[in-house]
């Protein structure tokens, strides 16, 4: 057997594990038709988990594959943990209701988990080849996902938009390939970077090369100015659709770019910093301001992760393992945070519908306590207000900006987050203190609020036990520097 | 002359091509000088699939249309994929083989699929 054998697909025998069992359920839900629905949710979300447990138990050298396509060191592996805690979690929160609104097609789960598996592929791309392959594996999947409900307006509207847009963002993104390659006549990351450290001048084709790459990107992170696709999605799409893009691809997209910022880019940390500066600011202020006037809760939602995108990005400004741990760190407590969230609000249903504007929240404290004091406690740590995890989050990201010289930067991050504490605010005021708009129906489903309470639990007590996540996250960021 | 050399290497395709022009241009001419013609309206309208060319453009189609393209498109991509991969078979050993074979399995997956939703059916 020349030039094949175990050792190179060993590293990503996880990838390797969910593809088949997704193409075997694919077969399983082809043949048995809708009675299988129940049996490939659980495949999935047994088999997400084993993953985890696979990667977790697993050693983490850094090593690279597939002739250099991929590579898997710990940074990759502590993402593919995230990114299939969030598969794990935002399956939990779906499928009952899909159920109660008659969306559980068997394809649901299956495509969950082949995005997935685009985004485990994407945090250990090392090539600009496998680099695009994997975001469009994951793409693909969530262009489908978006328009699942394809008889309801808005989610066809939802499903054409996000794809026409990621269409576009992916034009740019090969554009951007195609002139690093034109200029430096490699795709793979180490190439470009040791082509970049030998060149006596920097050709301008790759810094603009790179501009197009990181718009491209910047699309699927939602970052304005690419941001406009965020809220008629968000208010579009299935609620679990929603809540699934708000939690799990932007992890990936943010692995994604912290790669290429790090390894090939690295020579040109002082550019890409300028960018991500302008991205950054941008996202923060668009998402503070445009959240305030927001009456839908998806939309509000979708606002408040533009403006978590421009804080995340914070830490990569300076280019050192403190700042890329606090994002790390960052993305995970927002994850969390969201998932949080979107639980109580697939759980709220008045009349069998679903609660989808803010004035529907009104006196929710008297109809369902635990929900409007589970909500606050979440509202709270979005907003950023200690001893919740959201403000360790924001901590960590405004002390990276501070320590790289971006003080300006971090100041206008900490004001934005008091405009946005106001929509924030503004629905536990709601909640709290306004009439009651009726009695909401029971929850009916034990996996949504095991999430809901997981989650509350996660924001309430991270103060006090913080260290295992921080010591990861740096762990993570300082593989990408050896 | 070295140039000449590199170009003799494609003298095959100039080959190629010209017995293709003529292969073509003999079947053209022969079937006008030859051929027996009876034109009737039947005959001379154009054949399209479903509907009309010429015609406003928006018009209602049968989106089943695409849905076949789409489909014949995938296994399009799989012969185009095919012939490089047999020609350099020799070179590229057994993993070059066993990654084609992947990737027939996971086309023939979705074929599977296609086949068992009745993507493949007309009506």
């Amino acid at each position: 057997m020349d030039g094949f054998s175990w050792i190179v697909l060993s590293p990503i025998k996880q990838e390797i594990f969910l593809s088949l069992v997704g193409m075997l359920l694919l077969l399983v839900g082809a043949f048995r038709g809708k009675t299988s629905v129940g049996f490939i949710v659980t495949a999935v979300v047994v088999a997400a988990c084993g993953a985890i447990a696979g990667i977790l138990s697993g050693d983490w050298t850094p090593i690279d594959t597939l002739s250099g396509m991929l590579i898997v060191d710990g940074f990759s592996e502590w993402m593919k943990v995230l990114i299939l805690s969030g598969i794990v979690v935002s399956l939990l929160l779906s499928v009952s209701w899909l159920r109660e609104n008659n969306l559980l097609k068997f394809e649901y789960p299956i495509l969950v988990l082949f995005s997935g598996v685009g985004m485990l592929f994407m945090v250990s791309a090392n090539n600009l080849l496998s680099l695009y392959v994997s975001l469009e594996l994951s793409s693909l999947c969530l262009y489908v996902l978006a328009a699942i409900n394809r008889d309801h307006l808005l989610s066809s509207e939802a499903g054409l938009k996000y794809f026409i847009l990621g269409a576009l963002s992916s034009g740019l993104l090969l554009f951007g390939i195609s002139l690093v390659y034109g200029y430096s006549g490699t795709l793979s990351y180490v190439g470009i970077s040791s082509f970049l450290e030998t060149a006596e001048s920097m050709p301008y084709g790759i810094m603009v090369g790179m501009i197009f790459m990181l718009a491209g990107l910047a699309f699927k992170i939602s970052a304005v100015p690419f941001h406009m696709w965020t809220p008629d999605v968000y208010h579009g799409a299935p609620t679990p659709v929603t809540a699934l893009f708000a939690i799990v691809p932007k992890v990936a997209a943010f692995g994604l770019i912290i790669r290429l910022l790090v390894g090939p880019f690295a020579m040109l940390a002082q550019e890409s910093a300028q960018i991500i500066m302008v991205i950054s600011v941008g996202s923060m202020l668009v998402g503070a301001f445009a959240g305030l006037v927001q009456n839908n809760i998806k939309r509000l939602l979708a606002y408040s992760s533009i403006a978590n995108m421009g804080y995340a990005m914070l830490g990569l400004l300076p280019n050192v393992p403190e700042g890329i741990a606090g994002t790390i760190i960052y993305l995970t407590i927002y994850m969390v945070m969201v998932a949080g969230v979107f639980g109580i609000l697939m759980s709220l249903k008045r009349n069998g519908q679903s609660i989808e504007t803010i004035s529907d929240f009104a006196g929710l404290s008297k109809t369902s306590p635990f929900m409007a004091y589970a909500m606050t406690a979440l509202l709270f740590s979005m907003s950023g207000i200690p001893p919740m995890a959201g403000f360790f989050g924001k901590f960590f990201v405004f002390q990276a900006a501070i320590a790289g010289g971006y003080m300006v930067v971090a100041v206008i991050g900490v004001l934005t987050s008091v405009v946005a504490a106001y929509y924030y605010l503004r629905l536990i005021k709601v909640m709290f203190f306004d009439e009651s708009a009726g009695n909401v129906d029971e929850n009916t489903s034990l996996s949504r609020h095991f999430v809901t309470v997981g989650a509350l639990v996660f924001v309430l007590i991270f103060t006090l036990l913080p260290n295992h996540l921080l010591q990861r996250a740096i762990e993570a960021a300082t593989s990408l520097f050896s | 002359m070295a140039s000449t050399d590199f170009l003799l290497n494609y003298l095959p395709i100039v080959v190629f091509l010209g017995i293709a022009l003529g292969l073509a241009s003999v079947m053209v001419l022969a079937s006008m000088l030859i051929g027996r013609s009876k034109p009737d309206t039947e005959k001379l309208s154009a054949y399209e699939c479903g509907f009309e060319a010429f015609d406003d453009a928006r018009r209602k189609f049968d989106v089943r249309f695409y849905l076949v393209a789409i489909l014949f498109i995938i296994f399009d991509l799989e012969v185009a994929f095919l012939f490089p991969w047999a020609v350099s078979l020799g070179a590229i050993g057994m993993f070059g083989f066993w990654s084609m074979v992947v990737f027939l399995t996971v086309l023939t997956v979705g074929l599977v699929y296609e086949w068992n939703k009745g993507a493949l059916d007309w009506e």
